[in-house]
Protein backbone atom coordinates (compact mmCIF):
# COMPACT_ATOMS: atom_id res chain seq x y z
CA UNK A 1 0.00 0.00 0.00
CA UNK A 2 2.64 2.46 1.12
CA UNK A 3 5.03 1.60 -1.68
CA UNK A 4 2.38 2.00 -4.37
CA UNK A 5 1.48 5.47 -3.00
CA UNK A 6 5.10 6.64 -3.15
CA UNK A 7 5.33 5.38 -6.70
CA UNK A 8 2.33 7.46 -7.82
CA UNK A 9 3.73 10.62 -6.22
CA UNK A 10 7.15 10.16 -7.77
CA UNK A 11 5.79 9.97 -11.30
CA UNK A 12 3.39 12.91 -11.16
CA UNK A 13 6.08 15.44 -10.06
CA UNK A 14 3.64 17.87 -8.49
CA UNK A 15 4.86 21.35 -7.56
CA UNK A 16 3.90 23.22 -4.43
CA UNK A 17 4.13 26.88 -3.58
CA UNK A 18 3.07 28.62 -0.38
CA UNK A 19 -0.33 30.25 -1.04
CA UNK A 20 0.00 34.05 -1.18
CA UNK A 21 -0.92 36.06 1.93
CA UNK A 22 -3.60 37.97 -0.02
CA UNK A 23 -5.37 35.57 -2.35
CA UNK A 24 -6.90 38.10 -4.79
CA UNK A 25 -4.13 39.10 -7.26
CA UNK A 26 -5.78 42.44 -8.10
CA UNK A 27 -5.86 43.37 -4.42
CA UNK A 28 -2.34 42.06 -3.86
CA UNK A 29 -0.64 43.98 -6.67
CA UNK A 30 -2.94 46.97 -6.15
CA UNK A 31 -1.80 47.31 -2.54
CA UNK A 32 1.85 47.13 -3.54
CA UNK A 33 1.28 49.80 -6.22
CA UNK A 34 -0.54 52.10 -3.78
CA UNK A 35 2.22 51.76 -1.19
CA UNK A 36 4.94 52.57 -3.72
CA UNK A 37 3.02 55.59 -5.08
CA UNK A 38 2.47 56.90 -1.59
CA UNK A 39 6.15 56.56 -0.65
CA UNK A 40 7.20 58.38 -3.84
CA UNK A 41 4.68 61.16 -3.20
CA UNK A 42 5.66 61.51 0.48
CA UNK A 43 9.37 61.75 -0.21
CA UNK A 44 8.97 64.12 -3.16
CA UNK A 45 6.76 66.61 -1.31
CA UNK A 46 8.39 66.64 2.16
CA UNK A 47 10.65 69.68 2.54
CA UNK A 48 14.06 68.17 3.23
CA UNK A 49 16.29 71.22 3.52
CA UNK A 50 19.74 69.69 3.14
CA UNK A 51 21.44 73.00 3.80
CA UNK A 52 19.82 73.36 7.18
CA UNK A 53 20.53 69.77 8.07
CA UNK A 54 24.22 70.24 7.29
CA UNK A 55 24.28 73.44 9.35
CA UNK A 56 22.62 71.67 12.26
CA UNK A 57 25.07 68.81 12.39
CA UNK A 58 27.98 70.85 13.82
CA UNK A 59 25.56 72.43 16.28
CA UNK A 60 24.54 68.97 17.48
CA UNK A 61 28.21 68.07 17.73
CA UNK A 62 28.78 71.16 19.88
CA UNK A 63 25.95 70.21 22.24
CA UNK A 64 27.30 66.71 22.63
CA UNK A 65 30.77 68.16 23.05
CA UNK A 66 29.48 70.42 25.83
CA UNK A 67 27.92 67.42 27.50
CA UNK A 68 31.34 65.84 28.04
CA UNK A 69 32.32 65.19 30.67
CA UNK A 70 28.96 64.88 32.49
CA UNK A 71 28.83 67.02 35.60
CA UNK A 72 27.62 65.60 38.88
CA UNK A 73 28.42 68.82 40.72
CA UNK A 74 24.82 69.64 41.58
CA UNK A 75 24.17 66.21 43.06
CA UNK A 76 21.67 67.71 45.52
CA UNK A 77 19.41 68.92 42.71
CA UNK A 78 19.81 65.60 40.93
CA UNK A 79 18.84 63.73 44.08
CA UNK A 80 15.73 65.84 44.82
CA UNK A 81 14.56 65.45 41.24
CA UNK A 82 14.98 61.70 41.21
CA UNK A 83 13.43 61.33 44.64
CA UNK A 84 10.33 63.12 43.43
CA UNK A 85 10.24 61.02 40.26
CA UNK A 86 10.46 57.85 42.34
CA UNK A 87 7.68 59.01 44.60
CA UNK A 88 5.48 59.83 41.64
CA UNK A 89 6.21 56.52 39.94
CA UNK A 90 5.66 54.39 43.07
CA UNK A 91 2.46 56.07 44.15
CA UNK A 92 1.05 56.08 40.63
CA UNK A 93 1.90 52.39 40.16
CA UNK A 94 0.30 51.42 43.47
CA UNK A 95 -2.84 53.42 42.81
CA UNK A 96 -3.04 52.40 39.16
CA UNK A 97 -2.54 48.69 39.75
CA UNK A 98 -4.99 48.69 42.63
CA UNK A 99 -7.67 50.46 40.59
CA UNK A 100 -6.98 48.39 37.50
CA UNK A 101 -8.12 45.14 39.18
CA UNK A 102 -11.83 46.02 39.46
CA UNK A 103 -11.73 47.68 36.07
CA UNK A 104 -10.13 44.60 34.53
CA UNK A 105 -12.87 42.42 36.01
CA UNK A 106 -15.47 44.80 34.58
CA UNK A 107 -13.81 44.66 31.18
CA UNK A 108 -13.52 40.86 30.96
CA UNK A 109 -16.28 39.41 28.80
CA UNK A 110 -16.46 36.07 30.58
CA UNK A 111 -17.01 37.37 34.12
CA UNK A 112 -18.89 40.64 33.54
CA UNK A 113 -22.44 41.17 32.26
CA UNK A 114 -22.69 43.02 28.96
CA UNK A 115 -23.43 46.59 30.21
CA UNK A 116 -20.67 46.39 32.82
CA UNK A 117 -18.32 45.01 30.20
CA UNK A 118 -19.00 47.95 27.91
CA UNK A 119 -18.45 50.41 30.76
CA UNK A 120 -15.17 48.72 31.70
CA UNK A 121 -13.97 48.77 28.10
CA UNK A 122 -14.95 52.44 27.81
CA UNK A 123 -12.88 53.35 30.89
CA UNK A 124 -9.89 51.51 29.46
CA UNK A 125 -10.24 53.07 26.01
CA UNK A 126 -10.52 56.57 27.48
CA UNK A 127 -7.50 56.16 29.74
CA UNK A 128 -5.49 54.73 26.86
CA UNK A 129 -6.48 57.20 24.17
CA UNK A 130 -4.01 59.97 25.08
CA UNK A 131 -0.29 59.89 25.49
CA UNK A 132 0.81 60.61 29.09
CA UNK A 133 2.33 63.93 28.02
CA UNK A 134 -1.03 65.22 26.79
CA UNK A 135 -2.76 63.96 29.94
CA UNK A 136 -0.04 65.62 32.01
CA UNK A 137 -0.66 68.96 30.29
CA UNK A 138 -4.37 68.64 31.14
CA UNK A 139 -3.67 67.74 34.78
CA UNK A 140 -1.09 70.50 35.18
CA UNK A 141 -3.76 72.90 33.99
CA UNK A 142 -6.28 71.36 36.40
CA UNK A 143 -4.27 70.90 39.61
CA UNK A 144 -1.26 73.15 38.98
CA UNK A 145 2.45 72.45 38.62
CA UNK A 146 4.04 69.74 40.74
CA UNK A 147 4.03 66.04 41.55
CA UNK A 148 0.25 65.83 42.08
CA UNK A 149 -0.31 66.27 38.36
CA UNK A 150 2.35 63.65 37.66
CA UNK A 151 0.76 61.12 40.00
CA UNK A 152 -2.68 61.57 38.47
CA UNK A 153 -1.29 61.30 34.96
CA UNK A 154 0.65 58.13 35.57
CA UNK A 155 -2.20 56.56 37.57
CA UNK A 156 -4.47 56.97 34.57
CA UNK A 157 -1.74 55.68 32.29
CA UNK A 158 -1.24 52.60 34.51
CA UNK A 159 -4.97 51.88 34.63
CA UNK A 160 -5.19 51.95 30.86
CA UNK A 161 -2.33 49.57 30.34
CA UNK A 162 -2.62 47.16 33.28
CA UNK A 163 -6.41 46.88 33.19
CA UNK A 164 -6.41 46.13 29.47
CA UNK A 165 -3.85 43.34 29.68
CA UNK A 166 -5.34 41.97 32.88
CA UNK A 167 -8.81 41.87 31.33
CA UNK A 168 -7.41 39.86 28.43
CA UNK A 169 -5.75 37.54 30.92
CA UNK A 170 -9.06 37.04 32.75
CA UNK A 171 -10.73 36.20 29.44
CA UNK A 172 -8.23 33.41 28.92
CA UNK A 173 -8.40 31.69 32.30
CA UNK A 174 -9.17 28.01 32.75
CA UNK A 175 -12.95 28.13 33.12
CA UNK A 176 -13.04 24.77 34.89
CA UNK A 177 -11.75 26.32 38.10
CA UNK A 178 -14.53 28.90 37.97
CA UNK A 179 -17.09 26.15 37.36
CA UNK A 180 -15.75 24.24 40.34
CA UNK A 181 -16.20 27.29 42.56
CA UNK A 182 -19.72 27.83 41.25
CA UNK A 183 -20.52 24.18 41.89
CA UNK A 184 -19.61 24.46 45.59
CA UNK A 185 -22.08 27.32 45.93
CA UNK A 186 -19.67 30.27 46.04
CA UNK A 187 -21.08 33.68 45.18
CA UNK A 188 -19.61 36.07 42.64
CA UNK A 189 -16.91 37.64 44.82
CA UNK A 190 -15.79 34.34 46.32
CA UNK A 191 -15.67 32.93 42.81
CA UNK A 192 -13.39 35.81 41.81
CA UNK A 193 -11.15 35.41 44.86
CA UNK A 194 -10.71 31.64 44.46
CA UNK A 195 -11.47 30.88 40.85
CA UNK A 196 -10.05 33.89 39.00
CA UNK A 197 -7.45 35.85 40.98
CA UNK A 198 -5.04 32.97 41.69
CA UNK A 199 -4.94 32.28 37.95
CA UNK A 200 -4.04 35.85 37.00
CA UNK A 201 -1.75 36.54 39.97
CA UNK A 202 1.63 35.92 38.27
CA UNK A 203 0.56 38.06 35.35
CA UNK A 204 -0.63 40.74 37.75
CA UNK A 205 2.71 40.85 39.55
CA UNK A 206 4.63 40.85 36.29
CA UNK A 207 2.50 43.68 34.94
CA UNK A 208 2.91 45.71 38.14
CA UNK A 209 6.67 45.39 37.94
CA UNK A 210 6.64 46.32 34.28
CA UNK A 211 4.37 49.25 35.00
CA UNK A 212 6.66 50.53 37.76
CA UNK A 213 9.46 50.37 35.26
CA UNK A 214 7.44 52.17 32.65
CA UNK A 215 6.18 54.78 35.14
CA UNK A 216 9.77 55.57 36.18
CA UNK A 217 10.58 56.31 32.57
CA UNK A 218 7.35 58.22 31.96
CA UNK A 219 7.74 60.25 35.16
CA UNK A 220 10.88 61.76 33.64
CA UNK A 221 8.90 62.73 30.54
CA UNK A 222 5.84 64.20 32.23
CA UNK A 223 8.19 66.33 34.36
CA UNK A 224 9.07 68.23 31.19
CA UNK A 225 5.56 69.67 30.97
CA UNK A 226 5.60 70.65 34.65
CA UNK A 227 4.22 67.58 36.39
CA UNK A 228 7.12 67.32 38.84
CA UNK A 229 10.14 65.06 39.07
CA UNK A 230 13.44 64.79 37.26
CA UNK A 231 11.92 65.83 33.92
CA UNK A 232 11.60 69.42 35.15
CA UNK A 233 15.23 69.46 36.26
CA UNK A 234 16.27 68.07 32.89
CA UNK A 235 14.27 70.71 31.05
CA UNK A 236 15.83 73.51 33.12
CA UNK A 237 19.31 72.14 32.49
CA UNK A 238 18.68 72.22 28.73
CA UNK A 239 17.19 75.68 28.96
CA UNK A 240 20.30 77.04 30.66
CA UNK A 241 22.65 75.27 28.24
CA UNK A 242 23.98 73.14 31.14
CA UNK A 243 24.54 70.25 28.76
CA UNK A 244 27.00 68.54 31.09
CA UNK A 245 24.41 68.47 33.88
CA UNK A 246 21.69 67.37 31.45
CA UNK A 247 23.94 64.55 30.31
CA UNK A 248 24.47 63.51 33.92
CA UNK A 249 20.69 63.35 34.37
CA UNK A 250 20.30 61.25 31.23
CA UNK A 251 23.00 58.85 32.40
CA UNK A 252 21.23 58.52 35.74
CA UNK A 253 17.91 57.81 34.00
CA UNK A 254 19.52 55.11 31.86
CA UNK A 255 21.18 53.59 34.92
CA UNK A 256 17.95 53.52 36.91
CA UNK A 257 15.98 52.00 34.04
CA UNK A 258 18.62 49.28 33.65
CA UNK A 259 18.50 48.47 37.35
CA UNK A 260 14.71 48.42 37.48
CA UNK A 261 14.55 46.24 34.35
CA UNK A 262 16.89 43.80 35.99
CA UNK A 263 14.86 43.69 39.18
CA UNK A 264 11.51 43.33 37.44
CA UNK A 265 12.86 40.59 35.19
CA UNK A 266 14.14 38.71 38.20
CA UNK A 267 10.85 39.07 40.10
CA UNK A 268 8.80 37.94 37.10
CA UNK A 269 10.93 34.83 36.76
CA UNK A 270 10.58 34.02 40.45
CA UNK A 271 6.79 34.31 40.48
CA UNK A 272 4.98 31.52 38.74
CA UNK B 1 -33.33 10.98 46.72
CA UNK B 2 -32.98 12.59 43.32
CA UNK B 3 -36.00 12.71 41.03
CA UNK B 4 -35.64 13.95 37.50
CA UNK B 5 -38.80 14.14 35.40
CA UNK B 6 -39.17 15.01 31.74
CA UNK B 7 -35.89 16.94 31.61
CA UNK B 8 -35.28 18.76 28.34
CA UNK B 9 -32.18 20.75 27.43
CA UNK B 10 -31.84 22.46 24.11
CA UNK B 11 -28.90 24.71 23.18
CA UNK B 12 -30.22 27.53 21.00
CA UNK B 13 -32.49 26.19 18.28
CA UNK B 14 -30.60 22.96 17.78
CA UNK B 15 -31.89 19.45 18.30
CA UNK B 16 -32.37 18.98 22.07
CA UNK B 17 -29.47 17.33 23.88
CA UNK B 18 -31.78 15.87 26.50
CA UNK B 19 -35.19 14.74 25.28
CA UNK B 20 -37.57 14.32 28.19
CA UNK B 21 -35.35 12.33 30.50
CA UNK B 22 -36.65 10.61 33.63
CA UNK B 23 -34.34 9.30 36.32
CA UNK B 24 -34.68 8.42 39.98
CA UNK B 25 -31.77 7.81 42.27
CA UNK B 26 -32.41 6.88 45.87
CA UNK B 27 -30.51 6.13 49.03
CA UNK B 28 -26.80 5.49 48.75
CA UNK B 29 -26.71 3.88 45.34
CA UNK B 30 -23.77 4.39 43.01
CA UNK B 31 -25.15 4.90 39.53
CA UNK B 32 -23.01 5.02 36.43
CA UNK B 33 -24.20 6.74 33.31
CA UNK B 34 -22.72 5.37 30.12
CA UNK B 35 -23.12 6.53 26.55
CA UNK B 36 -21.18 7.73 23.55
CA UNK B 37 -19.77 11.24 23.43
CA UNK B 38 -22.57 13.70 22.76
CA UNK B 39 -25.24 11.46 24.28
CA UNK B 40 -25.98 14.15 26.87
CA UNK B 41 -24.37 12.60 29.96
CA UNK B 42 -22.42 15.69 30.90
CA UNK B 43 -25.35 17.99 30.22
CA UNK B 44 -27.49 15.82 32.49
CA UNK B 45 -25.09 16.15 35.43
CA UNK B 46 -24.62 19.85 34.83
CA UNK B 47 -28.36 20.43 34.81
CA UNK B 48 -28.55 18.96 38.30
CA UNK B 49 -26.26 21.57 39.87
CA UNK B 50 -27.37 24.13 37.29
CA UNK B 51 -24.01 24.80 35.70
CA UNK B 52 -26.25 24.30 32.68
CA UNK B 53 -29.77 25.76 32.63
CA UNK B 54 -32.37 23.09 31.84
CA UNK B 55 -34.88 24.15 29.19
CA UNK B 56 -37.80 22.44 30.90
CA UNK B 57 -38.63 19.64 33.28
CA UNK B 58 -38.18 19.08 36.97
CA UNK B 59 -35.24 18.08 39.15
CA UNK B 60 -35.93 17.43 42.81
CA UNK B 61 -33.29 16.68 45.42
CA UNK B 62 -34.81 15.33 48.64
CA UNK B 63 -38.04 17.07 47.78
CA UNK B 64 -36.49 20.46 46.87
CA UNK B 65 -37.11 21.68 43.36
CA UNK B 66 -33.78 22.74 41.80
CA UNK B 67 -35.03 24.13 38.48
CA UNK B 68 -35.77 27.87 38.46
CA UNK B 69 -33.85 28.66 41.65
CA UNK B 70 -32.05 32.01 41.58
CA UNK B 71 -29.41 33.89 43.55
CA UNK B 72 -28.79 32.77 47.11
CA UNK B 73 -31.38 29.98 46.89
CA UNK B 74 -29.46 28.49 44.00
CA UNK B 75 -26.13 28.81 45.85
CA UNK B 76 -27.62 27.20 48.94
CA UNK B 77 -28.82 24.21 47.00
CA UNK B 78 -25.49 23.94 45.15
CA UNK B 79 -23.77 23.56 48.52
CA UNK B 80 -25.64 20.29 48.90
CA UNK B 81 -24.47 18.93 45.54
CA UNK B 82 -20.84 17.91 45.28
CA UNK B 83 -19.20 17.66 41.89
CA UNK B 84 -16.01 16.02 40.67
CA UNK B 85 -14.73 16.91 37.20
CA UNK B 86 -12.73 15.13 34.53
CA UNK B 87 -9.98 17.77 34.61
CA UNK B 88 -10.02 17.93 38.45
CA UNK B 89 -10.59 21.72 38.26
CA UNK B 90 -8.46 22.44 41.28
CA UNK B 91 -7.19 25.94 41.92
CA UNK B 92 -3.68 25.11 40.75
CA UNK B 93 -1.84 27.95 42.45
CA UNK B 94 -3.42 27.48 45.87
CA UNK B 95 -2.41 24.88 48.43
CA UNK B 96 -4.15 21.54 48.77
CA UNK B 97 -5.66 22.73 52.05
CA UNK B 98 -7.07 25.88 50.47
CA UNK B 99 -8.54 23.77 47.71
CA UNK B 100 -10.14 21.43 50.20
CA UNK B 101 -11.47 24.30 52.29
CA UNK B 102 -12.89 25.95 49.18
CA UNK B 103 -15.57 23.28 49.42
CA UNK B 104 -16.90 25.33 52.34
CA UNK B 105 -17.16 28.57 50.37
CA UNK B 106 -20.93 28.33 50.31
CA UNK B 107 -21.02 28.32 54.10
CA UNK B 108 -18.42 30.89 55.21
CA UNK B 109 -18.50 34.69 55.01
CA UNK B 110 -16.65 36.65 52.35
CA UNK B 111 -14.16 37.90 54.94
CA UNK B 112 -13.44 34.35 56.14
CA UNK B 113 -12.98 33.24 52.55
CA UNK B 114 -10.65 36.12 51.74
CA UNK B 115 -8.46 35.74 54.83
CA UNK B 116 -8.64 31.91 54.88
CA UNK B 117 -9.96 31.99 58.45
CA UNK B 118 -12.20 28.96 58.18
CA UNK B 119 -14.00 27.69 61.29
CA UNK B 120 -12.12 25.10 63.35
CA UNK B 121 -14.78 22.49 62.58
CA UNK B 122 -14.09 22.90 58.86
CA UNK B 123 -10.36 22.48 59.38
CA UNK B 124 -10.91 19.38 61.49
CA UNK B 125 -13.22 17.95 58.84
CA UNK B 126 -10.67 18.78 56.14
CA UNK B 127 -7.85 16.95 57.93
CA UNK B 128 -10.11 14.02 58.71
CA UNK B 129 -11.19 13.61 55.08
CA UNK B 130 -7.68 14.16 53.72
CA UNK B 131 -6.39 11.44 56.04
CA UNK B 132 -9.21 9.20 54.91
CA UNK B 133 -8.07 9.42 51.27
CA UNK B 134 -4.35 9.61 52.10
CA UNK B 135 -3.41 13.15 51.07
CA UNK B 136 -3.10 14.86 54.48
CA UNK B 137 0.69 15.17 54.19
CA UNK B 138 0.22 17.35 51.11
CA UNK B 139 -1.86 19.97 52.97
CA UNK B 140 0.61 22.80 52.34
CA UNK B 141 1.75 21.73 48.87
CA UNK B 142 0.56 23.59 45.86
CA UNK B 143 -2.20 21.67 44.11
CA UNK B 144 -0.34 21.54 40.79
CA UNK B 145 2.55 19.65 42.37
CA UNK B 146 0.41 16.55 42.88
CA UNK B 147 -0.04 13.65 40.49
CA UNK B 148 -3.31 13.09 38.65
CA UNK B 149 -4.69 10.54 41.08
CA UNK B 150 -3.78 12.66 44.08
CA UNK B 151 -5.39 15.71 42.51
CA UNK B 152 -8.60 13.84 41.89
CA UNK B 153 -8.56 12.81 45.55
CA UNK B 154 -8.25 16.49 46.51
CA UNK B 155 -11.23 17.20 44.26
CA UNK B 156 -13.24 14.42 45.88
CA UNK B 157 -12.40 15.74 49.36
CA UNK B 158 -13.38 19.26 48.26
CA UNK B 159 -16.75 17.95 47.14
CA UNK B 160 -17.20 16.01 50.39
CA UNK B 161 -16.36 19.15 52.41
CA UNK B 162 -19.67 20.53 51.17
CA UNK B 163 -21.47 17.87 53.24
CA UNK B 164 -23.29 16.99 50.04
CA UNK B 165 -26.55 15.11 49.75
CA UNK B 166 -25.46 13.79 46.37
CA UNK B 167 -22.17 13.52 44.54
CA UNK B 168 -21.88 14.07 40.79
CA UNK B 169 -18.78 12.82 39.00
CA UNK B 170 -18.30 13.88 35.39
CA UNK B 171 -15.90 11.33 33.91
CA UNK B 172 -13.72 11.42 37.04
CA UNK B 173 -11.25 8.86 35.72
CA UNK B 174 -10.95 9.83 32.06
CA UNK B 175 -7.69 11.77 32.60
CA UNK B 176 -6.10 9.06 34.74
CA UNK B 177 -4.08 5.95 33.97
CA UNK B 178 -5.94 2.61 34.29
CA UNK B 179 -4.62 1.69 37.72
CA UNK B 180 -5.23 5.11 39.27
CA UNK B 181 -8.65 5.29 37.72
CA UNK B 182 -9.56 1.99 39.38
CA UNK B 183 -8.39 3.37 42.71
CA UNK B 184 -10.54 6.47 42.28
CA UNK B 185 -13.57 4.39 41.29
CA UNK B 186 -13.21 2.12 44.29
CA UNK B 187 -12.70 5.17 46.51
CA UNK B 188 -15.95 6.68 45.24
CA UNK B 189 -17.69 3.37 45.81
CA UNK B 190 -16.52 2.96 49.41
CA UNK B 191 -17.07 6.62 50.30
CA UNK B 192 -20.61 6.37 48.98
CA UNK B 193 -21.40 3.45 51.25
CA UNK B 194 -19.53 4.91 54.25
CA UNK B 195 -21.39 8.20 54.05
CA UNK B 196 -24.57 6.73 52.56
CA UNK B 197 -24.25 9.19 49.73
CA UNK B 198 -25.82 8.69 46.33
CA UNK B 199 -23.23 9.06 43.56
CA UNK B 200 -23.83 9.67 39.85
CA UNK B 201 -20.83 8.86 37.69
CA UNK B 202 -20.50 9.59 34.00
CA UNK B 203 -18.10 7.06 32.66
CA UNK B 204 -16.78 5.73 29.37
CA UNK B 205 -15.17 2.64 30.79
CA UNK B 206 -17.92 0.03 30.75
CA UNK B 207 -15.81 -2.55 32.58
CA UNK B 208 -15.31 -0.18 35.50
CA UNK B 209 -18.97 0.77 35.44
CA UNK B 210 -19.87 -2.91 35.81
CA UNK B 211 -17.31 -3.45 38.55
CA UNK B 212 -17.81 -0.47 40.82
CA UNK B 213 -21.42 0.61 40.51
CA UNK B 214 -24.77 -0.80 41.60
CA UNK B 215 -26.76 0.42 38.64
CA UNK B 216 -26.03 1.37 35.06
CA UNK B 217 -27.96 3.92 33.08
CA UNK B 218 -27.34 3.91 29.36
CA UNK B 219 -27.97 7.03 27.31
CA UNK B 220 -28.18 7.62 23.62
CA UNK B 221 -29.19 10.79 21.76
CA UNK B 222 -30.49 12.43 24.95
CA UNK B 223 -32.67 9.52 25.96
CA UNK B 224 -32.33 6.78 28.51
CA UNK B 225 -32.28 3.44 26.74
CA UNK B 226 -31.00 1.17 29.48
CA UNK B 227 -31.52 1.14 33.22
CA UNK B 228 -30.58 -1.87 35.24
CA UNK B 229 -28.07 -3.68 37.36
CA UNK B 230 -24.60 -4.45 36.00
CA UNK B 231 -25.43 -8.14 35.54
CA UNK B 232 -28.24 -7.23 33.13
CA UNK B 233 -25.94 -5.02 31.15
CA UNK B 234 -25.19 -7.44 28.33
CA UNK B 235 -23.87 -7.23 24.80
CA UNK B 236 -27.30 -6.21 23.46
CA UNK B 237 -27.42 -3.24 25.80
CA UNK B 238 -23.88 -2.30 24.83
CA UNK B 239 -24.75 -2.46 21.14
CA UNK B 240 -27.88 -0.40 21.72
CA UNK B 241 -25.83 2.31 23.42
CA UNK B 242 -22.70 2.39 21.31
CA UNK B 243 -23.64 0.37 18.22
CA UNK B 244 -23.86 1.90 14.77
CA UNK B 245 -21.86 4.89 15.87
CA UNK B 246 -18.77 5.02 13.74
CA UNK B 247 -16.21 7.66 14.04
CA UNK B 248 -16.27 9.82 10.91
CA UNK B 249 -12.46 9.86 10.80
CA UNK B 250 -12.26 6.13 10.27
CA UNK B 251 -14.86 6.27 7.52
CA UNK B 252 -12.95 8.96 5.72
CA UNK B 253 -9.66 7.11 6.10
CA UNK B 254 -11.18 3.92 4.71
CA UNK B 255 -12.73 5.77 1.79
CA UNK B 256 -9.40 7.44 1.12
CA UNK B 257 -7.58 4.13 1.16
CA UNK B 258 -10.05 2.69 -1.33
CA UNK B 259 -9.58 5.58 -3.75
CA UNK B 260 -5.83 5.15 -3.50
CA UNK B 261 -6.14 1.52 -4.43
CA UNK B 262 -8.45 2.41 -7.30
CA UNK B 263 -5.95 4.85 -8.79
CA UNK B 264 -3.15 2.29 -8.62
Amino acid sequence: MTTSRTATDMTSGRVWKKPPFIANPWLRYGLIAVTLTYLYWAFSTLPFDWARISEGLPRAAKIFGGAFPPSFERAGLLWTGFKESFQIAFLATLLGVFLSIPIAVMAAKNVAPKPVYLLGRAIIIISRSFHPVIVAILFVAAVGFGPMAGILTLTLYSIGFVAKLLAEEIEEIDWGQVEAMRSVGAGYLKMLIYGVFPQIMPRQIGLSMYQLDSNLRASAVVGIVGAGGIGGTLMNAFGRYDYDFAFAILLMIIGIILVSEGISGWVRKKVW
Amino acid sequence: MLEITNLVKRYGHNEPVLKGLDLEVDGSSVVSIVGASGAGKSTLLRCINRLVEPTSGSIKLNGHQLVNLRGSELRHSRRRIGMVFQGFNLIDRLTVMENVLSGRLGYVSLFQALTRRFPQSDIDRAFHLMERVGIAHYANNRADQLSGGERQRVAVVRALMQEPEILLADEPTASLDPKTSQQIMSLLQTLASEMSLPVLINIHNVTQARMYTDRIVGMRHGQMIFDGSPKDFNQDALDAIYGGIESPDEDAAEAGAQTQEATV
